[in-house]
């Protein structure tokens, strides 16, 4: 019995790519958030978790609503740079970054807050810039957050299903991710298909998630603190 | 003058709200001790010094605006050492690029580490050291810039006190070796009469006492020629007279009390021990 990897492929070419272009915007904001006194950070909090409670249907019917044609934003792409957003790859590139924010944003968040802050101080009082102390000291002293939230990130977009159902729909090479091909393996009975599929998910999902567990204990151990 | 402050800062301080409202000149290569209760501004009026927090006013450094109505240069621009009292050293590097981190000198972050003791050390992670050590690496970071001025927040509040005395040996070496002015808040009397030149005592955000620390931490008065303040702890009845037990500082005294005396105190009392005609002598500890 052959296999045919490529909704496996199309999973991680998206979860990559997703995990990629959160990295570079939800650094910013965890770093913002971190740092703020401002009165609108619960505001700004409660929009950033949004899509953890929001049911994948009604998120996925969102964006599919704010980038298809009948919006004005699916209208100005398809105008003047002439890219459909819906029921492609872009499409759902664009929602998983919207569906997997939160899960980039906290935990770098949340690493940022429990760096003592008199450390990130003495790197200004040395004379270093914001940018600098963020890029060599707070970011490399919050390695586990970070590892955390690259691959959380990146495994929570290869387990995403109803908001790529809603957007992308089910196109072979395009749109068809696993979850979405072992769906439709379950649907039409090809039981011994979907356990395959299924499988290797929960095995993949399994050494990623220990990965995280080691590199945690590793870590701690090289810097003195296990 | 090197330093002139003039500053005022509205704090919620533990008794509500108060503002520090400071005004003080600092002479070049002074070694000053800010003392006083939790609460009364010590910290804060360090932080502003250096950029750490934001007060109305002015603040002229060596004929330099670091704070005045209009501009405030940023701590990165002010040049200064820091030292505070957690060492705050950066985590992910080891001694010696905990000191390379503020100035690429390697000539200097040796020199200093062969100051404190501190070479063989070079290469462990800051986790792996003892707080004594820890706190003379963040020593040696501080003055990687060769700053004018140092400012240090209870530096050896964390340590146990022969650590202590190592330390104020190394900060005295170095604060003369590289002829800072150093700013240092502290609560330890013999510590600030070993090190410092002039002592402030702040109280609600104000200079209430301004001298050497001599004048300032003696605590005999007029006639009186020994002095101690400590706490009552107990008053034991034994026969007819009554015994006090104070604690000053780390040790534990008994002082006789009569009848009134002993009604007139009451248990957990501040006391302060003198005595006049009296000749304390003096033995070597063996």
């Amino acid at each position: 019995m052959s296999i045919d990897l490529e909704p496996f492929l199309l999973s991680f070419k998206l979860a990559g790519m997703t995990t990629f272009i959160l990295f570079i915007v939800a650094l910013p904001v965890g770093w913002w958030l971190s740092r703020t006194k401002c009165r609108c950070k619960p505001f700004v909090e409660a929009v950033v978790s949004l899509p953890i409670v929001l049911p994948p249907s009604v998120l996925g019917f969102y964006i599919l609503y704010a980038l298809s044609y009948n919006s004005p934003i699916g209208a100005f792409f398809q105008e003047i740079f002439g890219v459909k957003l819906v029921f492609n790859f872009t499409g759902l590139v664009i929602a998983s970054c919207f569906y997997s924010f939160p899960f980039m944003v906290q935990p770098l968040q949340g690493g940022f807050e429990s760096l003592n802050k008199n450390m990130l101080e003495a790197s200004f009082i040395a004379g270093k810039s914001t940018v600098q102390t963020l890029f060599y000291v707070a970011l490399p002293n919050i390695k586990p957050a970070l590892i955390t939230a690259l691959i959380i990130t990146f495994a929570h977009t290869v387990g995403e299903f109803g908001v790529v159902l809603m957007v992308g729909g089910s196109i072979p090479g395009e749109t068809k991710v696993a979850s979405v091909a072992i769906y439709e393996m379950v649907e039409i009975m090809d039981y011994s298909q979907a356990h395959i599929y299924s499988a290797i998910m929960l095995g993949l999902s399994f050494a990623v998630l220990l990965g995280v567990y080691l590199f945690n204990l590793r870590h701690k151990k090289r810097i003195g603190l296990a | 003058m090197m330093i002139d402050v003039n500053i005022i800062k509205r704090l919620q301080g533990s008794a509500g709200e108060m503002d520090l409202n400071i005004d003080l000149c600092i002479k070049e290569h002074e070694f000053v001790a800010i003392t006083g209760e939790s609460g009364s501004g010590k910290t804060t009026l360090l932080r502003i010094l250096a950029g750490l927090e934001k007060s109305e006013g002015k603040i002229e450094v060596l004929g330099k605006s670091w704070l005045d109505e209009k501009n405030i240069l940023a701590t990165q621009k002010r040049g200064i050492g820091f030292v505070f009292q957690d060492y705050a050293l950066f985590e992910n590097m080891n001694v010696l690029d905990n000191l390379l981190y503020v100035q690429k000198d390697k000539e200097l972050a040796y020199h200093l580490l062969e100051l404190t003791g501190l070479r063989k050390l070079e290469k462990r992670m800051p986790n792996t050291l003892s707080g004594g050590q820890k706190q003379r690496v963040s020593l040696c970071r501080a003055f990687m810039k060769r700053p004018k001025l140092l400012l240090m927040d209870e530096p050896l509040s964390a340590l146990d006190p022969s650590m202590r005395t190592k330390l104020q040996h190394d900060i005295l070496l170095l604060h003369k070796e590289f002829s800072t002015t150093t700013i240092m808040v502290s609560h330890d009397p013999s510590e600030i009469y070993r090190l410092a030149s002039r002592v402030l005592v702040l109280k609600q955000g104000q200079i209430i006492q301004d001298g050497s620390p001599k004048e300032v931490l003696l605590k005999t008065q007029g006639s009186q020629k020994f002095s101690l303040t400590g706490e009552l702890l107990d008053i034991i009845k034994v026969d007819v007279i009554h015994i006090g037990v104070v604690s000053i500082g780390q040790q534990i005294v008994e002082i006789v009390m009569d009848e009134t005396e002993a009604e007139a105190f009451s248990i957990g009392e501040k006391v302060q021990v003198s005595t006049k005609a009296f000749s304390p002598s003096l033995s070597r500890l063996v």
